[in-house]
């Protein structure tokens, strides 16, 4: 048989390099049995466009879940939590599918009824990965539709979490609602305003004026008190704590203007200046909306309730009955699945563990574990189904003291509020106060009491920072668009000043650096003969451990053997006689029974082979690095210190030494605590701003010491620890570019700040002198908010193009 | 009353029949998914020969 393994040819369905090239069905190649599966089921079931509408949309479905997963789903108590509706005959649910990605997700999603009768209406929402779903009671149940789903790779994400919390996603339209009003009173007064300015006697005809007038009030009474009832909120929230926040002045101006508007308009002395008034409050809205954006489909204040199954199969009597985890309790006996995580801290009673805890400790290597020995929460097994003791509850366990630890939770409220926004607003309330007296103080001692009130009140008018502001919330609001759009998703826009200031990187490595799947193999040693190649290959086929999947994978084999004479010695190799030819594969301490290896500095990351007692190489496990990450770590050494801390051994230091550099301290086998104690140290000690980056659970306590933390995720809508920001592993090599970015935007807010400054400038040169007209406000201010927002935007949008990131 | 306030009572009227349209739309949800109605809309109906509910 002669196979082209130059053509390694990708999945139909998901996308996937094929890497068998043995399953196929009706001319098209797919990577595992179960994409055939759903090609075939949706094939049935004439929902082909699926295919046709994007290439490849599919979601692998190599990980197998098993069948009885979704049991739990018949328990009445999480039945009621999940779903939202039902009359007992028609019942309403939604569920949150990470996996939707793309147009066809959506078609195949909206057509499920096709393939589950049941299923009356379905409808997604794609911003939130949501779908909603109406189903009969009398033609499907909860757990049939959460199957159907399942079984055409869009698992839903179920979790105790969701289920304790209740969670509906609420939409909030307050925001919108407030925007529209405020546009609508604005141009409305703007309008009507009109002829006040540009009537040449004037005074325009009288019963018109008055009409005018009314309606200008009328609409400007919603602007104050509906639309602009955020700003005085906080304000005074501010004034209560004695601290003077961005948005006290902003009120005192609002107010201000409001009130000497309505004096002038009721008194028959002028105008006003409600036209300026609601302009501003719409413009501002505008801006906080912007910078405001919320990530619905993604959390940054996940705790272990997400991370842990929602239900785990208990062993009652030889019967596994599926047990929401608050209720499974010391003793019991648990079943764990392959792949599954292990909630509870328990004793191992049968099967063969191999748990890989890289996710808690950053260990990159599966550990096994004997029977008796005590495994911890978090861990997941990688090789088959275990039986397991209960010996501490959900509550009790080392993943969740390591979550509840104090330490890690007490720093993050200290965080220092220095940023340039707290600055101004501290100091601009003093400022414009004292111009406000010191013109009113002047005009006092010339005994003009008029123009003292005038200049008094149209100087904290125009003074108004609001410009100052916009400049501030624009630059910020479309750099965390642009950001977004690059998939670096940050926590709130304070975090784009913090990034400017950071002068020391911090990297995890297990899962952070290096790609969290792949397993990168390197022979050394005698080159195999080609029967010696085969033989091993079908010896490491027979063992589950996902190493020796790895090392099949490496020898890319096709015409395996059989092998009779095999010994599987669990966590340790394989031994094997096949034609008279001794084979031991394994770890250093297996192989070292037989024969000494000089080179022990490989011992913990490499497997052996031994055949017939004479080792004949080794396969060297690497981790593989994440696509540029030399290239990005020499631009972050330019600028910045760099460090690497890890919860792993030091095998691969020597690798990274070079690709890190001589100067960067390399710190191993750091426990979590270690990790936040050294973070803390560069803060305190060395008085650096530190950008953390990492992944795991070990990482929690020190993303949230860094000045900044940031989580790396090859999933956006996988679980990550709490954090500052999270970063899509795609983009990872483009850390860099979103620094500069920051740096940029900083660099534009100061600019449009002297800009806004200038405005300001002309408008109290005006108003000191008390003859700040309405007309001279009413294109004064308008004009200098939205040369701010143009200038902001399109100065945002250019270093964005320049940095070769997405706009 | 002269031409003009009558003017601006239909400016005003036609003003806030558009103020409507936009509070409707928010609350109809039209703002929460920008995406699936412009991409529901390009698929073809493969349901045309069943009956509609």
């Amino acid at each position: 048989m002669k196979v082209d393994q130059a053509v390694i040819k990708t999945c139909f369905h998901c996308g996937e390099n094929c890497t068998s090239g043995k399953i196929f069905l009706q001319e098209k190649q797919f990577c595992c049995d179960g994409c055939k599966l759903v090609y075939e089921l949706l094939n049935e079931n004439d929902l082909c466009t699926y295919y046709n509408l994007n290439s490849n949309p599919g979601i692998s479905q190599k990980i197998k879940i098993r069948q009885d997963k979704f049991l739990f789903l018949d328990d009445v108590e999480v039945k009621n939590k999940l779903i939202q509706f039902t009359d007992g005959s028609k019942t309403h649910v939604t569920f949150y599918l990470p996996q939707i990605h793309c147009s066809s997700c959506l078609w195949l999603l909206e057509n499920i009824h096709n393939i589950n009768k049941g299923i009356v209406h379905a409808k997604v929402n794609f911003i939130n990965k949501e779908v909603f779903i109406i189903f009969s009671e009398q033609e499907t149940s909860l757990r049939k539709v959460v199957e159907t789903l399942t079984y055409i790779g869009y698992e839903p994400h179920i979790s105790l979490q969701e289920l304790d919390e209740n969670k509906l996603t609420v939409v909030n339209h307050t925001q919108l609602y407030k925007i529209g009003i405020a546009g609508f009173c604005f141009v409305n007064i703007m309008m009507m305003s009109l002829p006040e300015y540009f009537s040449s006697t004037g005074k325009v005809e009288d019963n018109i004026h008055q009409i005018l007038q009314a309606l200008v009030v009328v609409f400007s009474l919603p602007v104050i008190f509906y639309c602009a009832s955020d700003f005085f909120i906080t304000a005074w929230k501010g004034l209560r704590n004695k601290f003077l926040n961005i948005d006290t002045p902003i009120a005192l101006a609002i107010l201000i203007t409001f009130c000497r508007s309505i004096y002038e308009i009721f008194s028959g002395t002028g105008t006003g200046y409600l036209d300026s008034m609601s302009g501003i409050v719409f413009f501002m809205l505008i801006g906080r909306m912007l910078q405001q954006k919320t990530y619905h489909s993604i959390s940054f204040e996940r705790d272990y309730k997400s991370f842990f199954p929602v239900a785990i199969n208990v062993l009652k009597d030889n019967v596994a009955k599926p047990t929401i985890i608050h209720n499974v309790k010391v003793g019991d006996v648990i079943q764990i699945y392959n792949n599954e995580l292990i909630p509870v801290d328990a004793i191992l009673s049968k099967g063969n563990a191999s748990i890989d805890y890289s996710f808690v400790s950053g260990e990159s290597l599966p550990v096994a574990k004997e029977i008796g020995e005590i495994i911890y929460a978090g861990g997941k097994q990688l090789n088959g189904i275990l039986e397991l003791i209960v010996v501490k509850e959900v509550s009790q366990s080392y993943l969740t003291n390591l979550w509840n630890k104090d330490v890690f939770k007490t720093q993050s409220e200290e965080q220092e509020q220095s940023s340039f926004i707290h600055w101004l607003s501290k100091y601009f309330t003093f400022i414009v106060l004292s111009v406000a007296f010191i013109a009113a103080a002047y005009w006092l001692s010339q005994h003009q009491y008029n123009k003292m009130w005038n200049t008094l009140t149209t100087v904290l008018i125009v003074a108004c920072p609001c410009a100052l502001l916009l400049a501030s919330t624009f630059t910020n609001g479309n750099i965390l668009r642009i950001l977004s759009k690059n998939k670096l998703y940050l926590r709130h826009a304070d975090m784009i000043e913090r990034l400017t200031k950071i002068n020391h990187v911090v990297f995890d490595k297990t899962g952070t650096i290096t790609e969290q799947k792949t397993l990168q193999i390197e022979y050394q040693g005698n080159p195999f003969t080609t029967t010696d190649k085969i033989n091993i290959a079908s010896i490491m086929l027979q063992s589950s451990h996902p190493l020796s999947k790895a090392i099949v994978e490496y020898l890319h084999v096709l015409d395996t053997i059989e092998i009779h004479d095999l010994k599987i010695i669990h966590g340790s190799g394989v031994e094997a006689w096949i034609n008279d030819r001794h084979y031991k594969i394994g770890s250093y301490d297996f192989i070292q029974n037989a024969k000494n290896i000089s080179n022990i500095e490989l011992k913990s990351s490499s497997v052996f082979v031994m055949i017939d007692n004479k080792v004949i190489g080794d396969f060297k496990i690497n981790q593989q690095y994440r696509f540029g990450l030399k290239e990005l770590i020499q631009q972050l050494r330019n600028k910045f210190a760099v460090s690497i801390i890890s919860g792993d051994n030091n095998s691969e230091k020597q690798q990274l030494q070079t690709i890190f550099g001589q100067e960067t301290s390399l710190l191993f086998n750091q426990k979590p605590a270690q990790k936040f104690d050294y973070i803390e140290h560069l803060k305190k000690i060395k008085h650096q701003n530190v950008l953390f980056i990492g992944d795991g659970l070990n990482d929690a306590g020190a993303l949230k010491a860094g000045n900044i933390g940031i989580a790396i995720t090859e999933n956006a809508n996988n679980f990550t620890p709490s954090c500052d920001g999270i970063l899509d592993a795609s983009q990872f090599s483009n850390l860099y570019s979103f620094i500069q970015l920051a740096v940029a935007g900083n660099n534009i807010i100061l600019l449009s700040f002297l800009l806004s400054i200038i405005y300001n400038v002309i408008g109290l040169y005006f108003a000191v002198q008390g003859t700040l007209s309405p007309l001279i406000a009413a294109v004064l201010m308008p004009c200098s908010s939205i040369t701010i927002v143009l200038i902001t935007y399109g100065l945002t949008q250019f270093h964005a193009i320049k940095l070769k990131l997405q706009t | 009353m002269s031409a003009i306030i009558i003017m601006l009572l239909g400016s005003l009227l036609i003003a806030s029949g558009f103020l409507l349209a936009f509070l409707w739309s928010v609350k109809n949800g039209q703002y929460d998914d920008d995406y699936s109605p412009a991409q529901r809309i390009l698929f073809d109906d493969a349901d045309k020969d069943k009956p509609t509910k």
